[in-house]
């Protein structure tokens, strides 16, 4: 039983938690920050592409002593099929910068990294520690946590509720619904360790450059879904992820979709002769903008995958969640320093502040791009890959056969599959959904 | 799909570390004659093939191998067909990577 009581507990110590943690330590206030794994990070699974923008703004030196893998000088999008793909790739110098842009992570090593950041700030840190209900009080205000170890109630101003995508306290205490199969993907990822110049010899890279794969087509079977290979220094993360309601209706499995991605020729002699060192799972936020719960209420707030933070179309989560968790804790201690109490009506400070950030702004934008995706899957992720590989190649190989037949026909094979009113609706439709 | 029946998880889970609680599943699935359509796609859907028919058509969950991914709990703790707690602190999966 802990007796002291706390300005804020976060319940978390992943990007969000950490980032609102750090913030709210940084201004003085006295928090509590608890953790379910064996050390900050042992339970956090991410791609993981860091951006460094939304981190200098929390630890403006972290290239100093932040291990960091390669940074990203080039971007390949591969639309496949079963046998090619056909890729969009941008490479610059211009990401050779003394402040690179994005990074690639190892998210274990990244958040014990953040989390000692998090600790020096006056942070104290609980680790295997899992906090399994809110405490409310009679009115329903949020009024601390009760945990598997501590016995009895702690207690806090205000709970920041950065419990990851799967959360479950929210749930719980009624303040969010729990996440629904078609607004969550499952993503599987396994680690290959290969010699460092072996990696920088197969992705055309030179010291600490970085190169990110993502991948679309019949490598997921027709489901919403998509791969990933992320360059690291001495290792490849590799991975694929596809809608929960997708896997729930066709039975593919998840290990099954990986092993074919992994065998994919495009794929395969990339990650050959590799070690695979570790095999995980981790659910994404795919609802966009209309999937954000309620953020925040009577002494608490909800920030990150918890909240639903992602970007689906950018591929961005890190980055929102490290920002919502600063803006709440800048909200927090706002209201803190006016000696106001965190209600509801105060703390709603946090969501206007993160309307006018990027993260809302974002989101906002992309807004009916999940249910385009989410229903039109067979036509984005299996149909349209098949027919631009075969034009591509029809366009490619020299046969003898005139030119103007070889569009005709690539045409034709559009048409058929489609009809002219689905592919102006495809493209109407998802002009629409990206504007 | 012929390919996927080759795909070993065991082997795959076999990489991870893990710290078992033992006697203390975190996940429950209800007692059942007939699974449930939602508990027949966890034999499926589940990353690390935790959920496996008994010899009576049942669908039990060991959970020894569990990544913590939750998608379990997504497809079926809404219907009442499992019971989704996280681990003891400190316990279950514990990733050198993640």
């Amino acid at each position: 039983m802990i007796d002291e009581r706390f300005d804020a507990i976060v319940v978390g110590a992943g990007m969000a938690g950490n980032a609102a943690a750090l913030t709210m330590a940084k201004r003085g206030l006295k928090v509590l920050q608890l953790e379910r794994g064996e050390y900050s990070g042992s339970k956090n699974v991410q791609g993981a592409i860091l951006y460094a923008d939304m981190l200098e703004k929390l630890v403006p030196d972290f290239r100093e002593d932040a291990p960091l893998e390669r940074h990203l000088v080039e971007q390949r999008f591969w639309m496949m099929d079963d046998r090619s793909h056909t890729g969009l790739h941008y490479r610059s110098d211009d990401f050779n910068e003394e402040k690179p842009n994005r990074y690639t992570i190892i998210r274990a090593q990244f958040d014990k990294w953040f989390s000692s950041k998090v600790r020096e700030a006056g942070v104290t840190v609980l680790c295997e520690t899992t906090v399994t209900e809110l405490a409310q009080d009679a009115y329903g205000k949020v009024i601390g946590v009760r945990t598997d170890r501590l016995g009895g109630e702690i207690h806090a101003d205000v709970v920041v509720l950065a419990e990851g995508v799967n959360g479950v306290l929210g749930t719980r205490a009624g303040l969010r619904e729990r996440p629904k199969p078609d607004k969550v993907a499952l993503a599987v990822k396994e680690m290959h360790f290969l010699p460092r110049e072996t990696i920088e010899a197969r992705f055309n890279l030179k010291g600490d450059e970085g190169v990110v794969i993502e991948a679309v087509g019949t490598i997921s079977g027709g489901m919403t879904g998509m791969g990933f290979i992320y360059a690291n220094k001495e290792c490849i993360s590799l991975g694929i992820g596809c809608l929960v309601a997708d896997f729930q209706r066709t039975g593919q499995t998840p290990y099954g979709l990986l092993d074919r991605f992994k065998r994919h020729p495009s794929v395969a002699p990339l990650i050959e002769g590799s070690e695979v060192k570790e095999y995980s799972a981790h659910l994404i936020p795919e609802g966009g903008y209309k999937a954000i719960p309620q953020l925040f209420g009577e002494g608490w707030v909800v920030v990150g995958d918890a909240a639903q933070l992602n970007n689906a179309i950018h591929r961005e989560g890190s980055n929102l969640a490290m920002t919502s968790g600063r803006i709440a804790g800048e909200a927090i201690f706002q209201v803190k320093s006016r000696r106001d109490p965190m209600t509801a009506e105060n703390l709603a400070l946090y969501k206007k502040m993160l309307d006018e950030s990027f993260v809302i702004k974002d989101l906002k934008k992309y807004k009916d791009m999940p249910a385009l995706m989410h229903t039109q899957s067979q036509n984005f992720f299996l149909t349209y890959p098949q027919l631009v590989s075969k034009a591509m190649q029809n366009f490619l190989r020299v046969d003898g056969t005139p030119k103007v037949e070889k569009e005709k026909s690539s045409l034709r094979s559009f048409i058929e599959a489609r009809s002219w009113t689905g592919l102006f609706g495809d493209a109407f439709r998802f002009a629409r959904a990206w504007r | 799909m012929t390919t996927e029946a080759s795909v070993r998880v065991e082997d795959k889970l076999f990489y991870n570390r893990y710290l078992v609680d033992a006697g203390r599943a975190h996940i429950k699935v209800r007692p059942h004659t007939k699974p449930s359509p939602e508990l027949l796609a966890m034999l499926k859907a589940c990353p690390a093939r935790c959920y496996e028919l008994n010899v009576k058509g049942q669908v039990e969950v060991t959970v020894d191998g569990c990544v913590e991914c939750g998608t379990c709990r997504v497809i079926c703790e809404e219907s009442g067909d499992i019971e989704w707690s996280y681990p003891r602190g400190g316990y279950g999966v514990l990733f050198k990577f993640g």
